[in-house]
């Protein structure tokens, strides 16, 4: 049962990175095809695009959203894939602790950078 | 989750990346493992990586420093390519696990058909829309830069 909500969840993570990696992708790496999001420079990554993207609130809850679905999913994934190596309950039980931890511990930082860089945005 | 106890992988890595008589399926689930392996090693690095926006112009300059270069370049193009792949494949993974696009139910008359044969025009679908954005991200990486 909670495999399967957990599944679920996996499923619906993976339909959230679509859509905002298929965003980032685009802005990142097909920035001369499409050219969107990138106001101050040609290139992608300059601070002065980082700066205008920061200001606005849509990035950072995005950036916040696909931390979270990413994290999600890729460690999930990554415990199935350990799952099947037929672990013992003590190993499976330990296996769970960390990647919840340490995906929570990820989040937490991503978040506070994600926030601090858009305040310190506005103030530029 | 399956369990595989009783079930030992006797072929070892073979076991594992072969495709066996399973066909193109199977290579595309070696493939949909690799990348999300891969994606997610390239993910935990990148959530410092660019963490260093959070302090200031010099951080992030630093940070970017020591990522660029044509080694880079390249890293990043493969991250794109998974990034095509996985999401294709995922998208068809999903849909298939939803039930769709497998058919319908039949009797199980000799000689044994298996909706593998249903599955595959959607997986001919997904890799070639996946292979129109590598060509695409190869455009623009290499060409237009
Ligand atoms: C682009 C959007 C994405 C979609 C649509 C997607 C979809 C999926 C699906 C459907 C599965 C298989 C689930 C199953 O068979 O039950 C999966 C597995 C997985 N994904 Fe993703 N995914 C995406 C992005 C990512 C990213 C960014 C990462 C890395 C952080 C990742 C890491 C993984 C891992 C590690 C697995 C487990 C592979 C396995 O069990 O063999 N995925 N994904």
């Amino acid at each position: 049962m909670r495999d399967q909500r957990l599944w679920t969840w996996h499923l619906l993570a993976g339909l959230v990175i679509l859509v905002f990696l298929g965003l980032h992708m685009g802005i990142m790496h097909l920035d001369v095809l499409l050219g969107i999001f990138n106001p101050k420079d040609p290139h992608p990554v300059a601070w002065a695009n980082v700066v205008e993207r920061a200001k606005l609130g849509f990035f950072t809850v995005s950036y916040i959203v696909l931390l979270g679905a990413a994290l999600f999913h890729g460690l999930y994934g990554l415990r199935n894939i350990l799952f099947e190596l037929g672990l013992g309950a003590a190993a499976k039980k330990g296996l769970n602790v960390t990647l919840t931890v340490g995906g929570l511990v990820l989040f937490v930082f991503g978040s506070w950078a994600a926030w601090a860089a858009g305040a310190l945005a506005k103030t530029l | 989750m399956l369990e595989n106890k009783g079930h030992p992988n006797r072929l070892g890595i073979w076991g594992w990346l072969g495709g066996g008589k399973w066909g193109l399926e199977r290579y595309l689930y070696t493939l949909h493992r690799l990348t999300g392996l891969g994606l997610l090693f390239y993910f935990l690095l990148h959530i410092f990586v660019t963490s260093a926006r959070a302090f200031g112009p010099e951080a992030w300059a630093t940070s970017m420093g020591t990522v660029s270069g044509p080694l880079f370049v390249v890293g990043e193009f493969l991250v794109f390519c998974a990034f095509a792949f996985h999401a294709f494949n995922g998208v068809r993974l999903g849909l298939i696990e939803l039930g769709f696009a497998i058919g319908n139910p039949i009797e199980p008359v000799y000689p044994y058909r298996t909706s593998v044969h249903e599955q595959r025009p959607l997986a001919i679908v997904m890799m070639v829309l996946a292979g129109l954005v590598v060509l695409a991200g190869g455009l623009d990486f290499f060409i237009l830069h």
